[in-house]
């Protein structure tokens, strides 16, 4: 049964792939037009959010990871978890930094 | 393996695999760029008016234009796949070529905006850099290491695309067997990402 799945479980409109760009565009056009907007330390956050939806985007949709195995998805999980766990860790050891 | 719709059900692959080899392959793409976000935040948090000063410098017109046209690369590399499951070999053809032209479009911006930095005297080890505070030169040497390694994979993703392109017009990937094309597909996705994430960093947040 796999094989099946394996071939032919990709099957994509055209559509749906314009439908992503013009959403990844738009937020690319919003992230620069909010970039001269002073929301001070928020700035960075505005930034980073928008970032992370085009990321998904690009992720599910191009990257087809939607219509992946569950595998695929614990994958990107998992390694997405420990960048956090990095990152986390790194801060919570800098943010006691005495500049 | 009766159950394949497939003509090439004796042919021994796996696509699956081959794809999950390559999400692998991509996870440590994830920790190489991964450490070098870490570095940058770290090292903004602890010269954050210098990171400020610095990142006002950038070319945001460029910056932005860059962020398009990998986008729209993104999109012809994935219609390329499209087209070739619907055995539209030409077409994908076309958009695969176009993907190599929106990677030359993006590097020769580059080229323009790095040229324009030199000249002003801003490259790494410059006197006219040296001379500015450690966080500013800190910035620079971030900028031009995480954009020139994205810089590398771009050329890499080109022409790893431009051996798919031979590839689909000798025969090789076609409507039954594209996972090569799915592959290369996947690692231009990435760079895309990586870039979704290095415009913010670098050109917009101050």
């Amino acid at each position: 049964m796999e094989n099946i799945k394996s071939h032919s479980g990709h099957k994509h409109g055209y559509g749906i792939y314009i439908l992503v760009w013009l959403a990844l565009v738009t937020l690319t056009a919003l992230t620069a037009a909010v970039a001269g907007i002073n929301f001070g330390k928020l700035s960075i956050v505005v930034a980073l959010v928008i970032a992370m939806v085009k990321s998904y985007l690009v992720l599910t949709e191009f990257m087809h990871l939607k219509m992946e195995q569950k595998a695929f998805k614990m994958f990107v999980l998992v390694a997405l978890l420990f960048l956090l766990i990095s990152f986390t860790l790194l801060f919570s050891d800098y943010s006691s930094f005495v500049r | 393996m009766s159950n394949n719709v497939h003509a090439e059900a004796h042919v021994h692959r796996d696509d699956i695999r081959s794809r999950m080899g390559m999400w692998l392959f991509l996870f440590s793409e994830l920790l190489l760029f991964g450490g070098l976000f870490l570095m940058y935040s770290v090292y903004r948090y602890l010269h954050q008016q210098d990171f400020s000063i610095a990142s006002k410098e950038m070319n945001t017109f460029f910056g932005t234009m860059n962020t398009v046209i990998l986008l729209t690369s993104s999109l012809t590399m994935a219609l390329s796949i499209a087209a070739m499951q619907k055995g539209k070999r030409k077409l994908s053809i076309f958009y695969q070529s176009v993907t190599i032209l929106f990677g030359l479009w993006f590097l020769i911006n580059k080229v323009i905006e790095w040229s324009a930095e030199f000249k002003k005297g801003n490259f790494p080890g410059s006197a006219i850099l040296q001379s500015r505070p450690p966080g500013q030169i800190l910035y620079f040497g971030l900028y031009y290491s995480m954009v020139g390694l994205h810089g590398l994979h771009v050329i890499v993703g080109m022409s790893v695309i431009a051996y798919m392109l031979r590839l689909t017009i000798k025969g090789i990937i076609n409507k039954d067997d594209y996972v090569k094309l799915e592959a290369a597909g996947l690692y231009w996705h990435l760079v895309d990402i990586i870039w979704i994430f290095l415009f913010p960093l670098f050109y917009l947040i101050t």
